[in-house]
């Protein structure tokens, strides 16, 4: 096998089993309705990590994600509030602020050569105190726009749904894995990962590809933001926080390097399935504490972590006996 | 002398100046069609000033670029490329995370609707590789090949986009001699298709096996251009150098004083699985050479004499005193000094400048708490500069800047800031050329006759019997013989390591 396949392989490997570890204990597990839950209960993060993940790709980081969806459902909230636009205009106007904030930063990073991370924490700051700035308290949604939304569903053999949100994920995924892996926008992607310099000299446009990158990020984190609207009928501006943090995760652990270059959109979507199956496992049992998600992803972190460093330990070793 | 007509890339009168130095100064350089054309000269000379100029790397400050009769004025790399010049570095400037067909067509995949046909993509992939005997699965991330089918790969990509003029720098410096050749295969092939191929190296041999003709450089001045085959190898180093290197290595020695006490005696010292324990004496003023096949045990002398692998057996004397040479600490404290082989990895440190690079070992010995004042800092400094004739704008200059040569030269002035009397050098002339390697070779001379002892390792034969008052052969981790006086002859060399496999075959 590539060595590129492996951590993808691992993670997959690691879903299955525990899926199956968890199947043994509650059978119920397996049902539709379990599944069509976990896609429904992560969607807001499933589609924030899509866009950490070409992000991360290249070789950057994305810290505004949480406060970009808390700022997207405040803004959500008052507009829908106080105004007689149509949520989906709303939802129009919000996307494209999310996605310019997101290619300013992309400009930023580029154009003043300023690290992703300083930049991206100030994004965070700026978004969560716009948010603030909208309204402090929490909102209620209570357009009918949203209910006629929340009642779309597509019902699945056994009772389980596809929701529309979860359905909405499922398609960002689909969407992403095309862009990364068919596209020439997808190939810059991961040449600015494999090294900035090298890309610039083989005629990749690294300026516009940084900016597209944070822009798309931005994007899919209003998308994100509108869904964990619909998610949870509310705009509130202390919502979301470390949802960036979750979405690195999800990445890591679905196989992609932090340090850029070389892993799958598919892959972030199996760490999001296994944050889920944690999660979904502890409400089973009833009795751990919502802690133990915490700690069992912290291990898995870790363990990804040492797994990434054996494998490029590992092809080195091959390349020098090349 | 050729007429434009023929040429193919015809710079002339290319002028480029440098704060403070003028790099290149009316260069005219002409490339035929189907021809490999030799770019030489010492470090510093101008090769990869003017190739720069060429490619639109740099902005030239005068002359005109012709390409097929037509002026042309490269913005930068991407530009020359698409005019037809293209190029190839000695570090591969591919993508090692993508596969191989993505770094052949980064940037031009073929597209179907919209998006990309990563099927045909592979398929033109294997058929322009096919073009260079190279049969690979164009899906594999490039990182799993060796960088020679990375190089060959680099220059597939570079003639596909550019298709006239190919410039290589240096692609043979980390390719084994097997590498060397399938890479020649290559270049005949692609001179047959009609390319002009400019091809940059310090391996002589190579010049004269591949190249139609030579230019030669030496500080940004143009000394010539002449076809190979009427160019004799002395001529051609006499171009490069302005100095007869050869008459100088050639010259006859006069023969040594070293009757001195001995100041290290080394007995039964060894390491297990490094070297077999061997005996050696060493006095003032003397040049002992290290000689003997790549692994045969050299560097591993070098580092357990320096310290930097404990020795598990025998003892060590400076000056008739037992001494333990644990650590190179203690070593230097004992005023060892040590330039290793891979200046790169184990030798300069890149971003620092040239100035603190040399003080650096120096500052080592005296501790932290007593700082080298900067006045001392500057005054060592511009005196190794000076003494040692390292080419640097300024002693600031961050050392990964100056070429391999002067990188070299500062790494020595580092040791010989600290005073030593005892210095090893391992391969102090390695990837440097030919100007660089007879300063290097004058100034071992220089120190052995003020008195200093020095051990040196070298690949260099020639180089060996140059400098060395006695001569140890090693082979198998062992020190098989020893050669002194008017039996430092390279044929000598060459027969004690030959003579020594046979009884090891034996």
């Amino acid at each position: 096998m590539k060595p590129k396949y492996l951590p993808l392989t691992a993670t997959i490997v690691i879903f299955v089993l525990s899926y199956a570890l968890c199947a043994a204990q509650y059978p119920n597990i397996l049902s539709t309705r379990v599944i069509g839950n976990l896609l429904t209960d992560n969607a807001f993060l499933g589609i924030a990590a899509v866009g950490m993940t070409f992000v991360i790709l290249s070789g950057g980081i994305d810290l505004s994600i949480g406060s970009v969806i808390a700022f997207t459902g405040v803004f959500l909230a008052v507009v829908l509030d106080n105004t007689a636009i149509h949520p989906l205009a709303a939802f129009a106007l919000v996307l494209l602020i999310t996605t310019l904030f997101g290619a300013v930063m992309g400009a930023i990073i580029h154009y003043l050569e300023m690290p992703a991370f300083i930049v991206t924490l100030a994004g965070m700051f700026l978004a969560r105190g716009m948010a603030f700035v909208l309204s402090i308290d929490s909102i209620a949604i209570k357009h009918p726009f949203y209910g006629t939304m929340k009642a779309l569903y597509y019902k699945l053999p056994g009772g389980g749904r596809i929701t529309l949100i979860g359905g909405l994920m499922l398609l960002v995924f689909a969407i992403g894995i095309l862009i990364a892996h068919r596209t020439r926008f997808g190939t810059d992607v991961y040449a600015l990962g494999g090294g900035t310099a090298t890309a610039k000299l083989m005629g990749v446009p690294v300026g516009r590809t940084t900016i597209l990158i944070y822009a798309l990020s931005g994007l899919l984190a209003g998308l994100s933001g509108i869904v964990f609207s619909l998610y949870t009928s509310a705009g509130y501006s202390l919502a979301a926080v470390g949802v960036e943090l979750d979405a690195i995760t999800a990445v890591v652990i679905g196989g992609t390097l932090l340090t850029g270059g070389s892993g799958f959109v598919a892959g972030t979507f199996i760490g999001i399935l296994i944050q889920g199956l944690i999660q979904t496992y502890i409400t089973f049992d009833g009795s751990l504490s919502s802690w133990w998600t915490k700690i069992l992803i912290g291990l898995l972190l870790f363990v990804f972590i040492l797994m990434q460093k054996g494998i490029v330990y590992v092809s080195r070793r091959e390349q020098r006996h090349a | 002398m050729q007429t434009i007509g023929d040429s193919l890339l015809s710079a002339t009168r290319i002028d480029k100046v440098f704060p403070g130095a003028k790099a290149l100064d009316k260069v005219d350089f002409h490339l035929r069609r189907g021809e490999v054309h030799a770019l030489l000269g010492e470090n510093g000379a101008g090769k990869s000033t003017l190739v720069k100029c060429l490619t639109g790397a740099y902005r030239r400050d005068g002359g005109t670029i012709l390409l097929e009769g037509v002026e042309v004025d490269p913005r930068d790399t991407f530009n020359a490329q698409k005019l037809g010049i293209g190029t190839v570095y000695q570090e591969v400037n591919l993508l090692p995370n993508l596969t191989v067909a993505e770094n052949l067509f980064l940037g031009r995949q073929p597209r179907r609707l919209g998006l990309v046909d990563v099927g045909a993509m592979n398929r033109q992939a294997r058929a322009l590789l096919e073009n260079y005997e190279l049969d690979l699965d164009v899906t594999r991330a490039l990182d799993s090949y060796s960088v020679a089918i990375q190089q060959v790969v680099a220059i597939a990509r570079a003639v596909d986009l550019s298709g006239k003029v190919l410039i290589l720098d240096e692609p043979t410096a980390s390719l084994d001699a097997h590498e060397v050749e399938m890479l020649f295969r290559i270049i005949r092939r692609l001179k047959a298709r009609g390319l002009g191929i400019v091809f940059i190296t310090h391996f002589l041999e190579q010049v004269y096996e591949i190249s139609d003709r030579i230019t030669v450089l030496r500080n940004g001045q143009l000394v010539g251009t002449r076809d190979t085959a009427t160019l004799e190898r002395r001529d051609l180093i006499s171009m490069m150098i302005g100095r007869e290197l050869a008459a100088e290595i050639r010259a006859a020695r006069e023969e040594p004083d070293v009757t001195g006490p001995v100041r290290y005696r080394f007995k039964d010292y060894g390491r297990k699985g490094h070297i077999s324990p061997f005996d050696l004496d060493v006095k003032a003023g003397e040049v002992v050479g290290i000689a003997g096949l790549l692994g045969s045990g050299r560097t591993e002398t070098a580092e357990i004499l320096f310290g930097a692998h404990r020795a598990d057996s025998g003892t060590a004397e400076v000056d008739g005193k037992p001494v333990q040479l644990s650590s190179p600490r203690r070593a230097i404290a004992h005023r060892f000094g040590f330039c290793p082989e891979d200046r790169k990895t184990a030798g300069i440190v890149g971003d620092l400048s040239v100035r603190e690079n040399i003080v650096l070992a120096l500052q080592a010995r005296r501790g932290w708490t007593r700082p080298i004042s900067r006045t001392e800092q500057n005054r060592l400094a511009d005196h190794y500069i000076r003494a040692l004739d390292i080419r640097t704008a300024d002693r600031e200059k961050p050392i990964r800047l100056l070429s391999g040569g002067n990188q070299q030269k500062a790494i020595l002035a580092r040791w010989l800031a600290t005073e030593p009397e005892f210095l090893i050098l391992d391969e102090p002339t390695r990837g440097i050329d030919v100007g660089a390697h007879a300063e290097i070779v004058r100034l071992i001379e220089g120190l052995r006759e003020k008195g200093m002892s020095l051990l040196v390792i070298s690949s260099e034969i020639e180089e060996l019997v140059a400098y060395s008052t006695r001569i140890v052969v090693l082979r198998d981790r062992q020190h098989v013989a020893a050669l002194e006086g008017n039996r430092i002859t390279a044929d000598q060399i060459i027969e004690a390591i030959a003579s020594a496999n046979e009884r090891g075959a034996a």
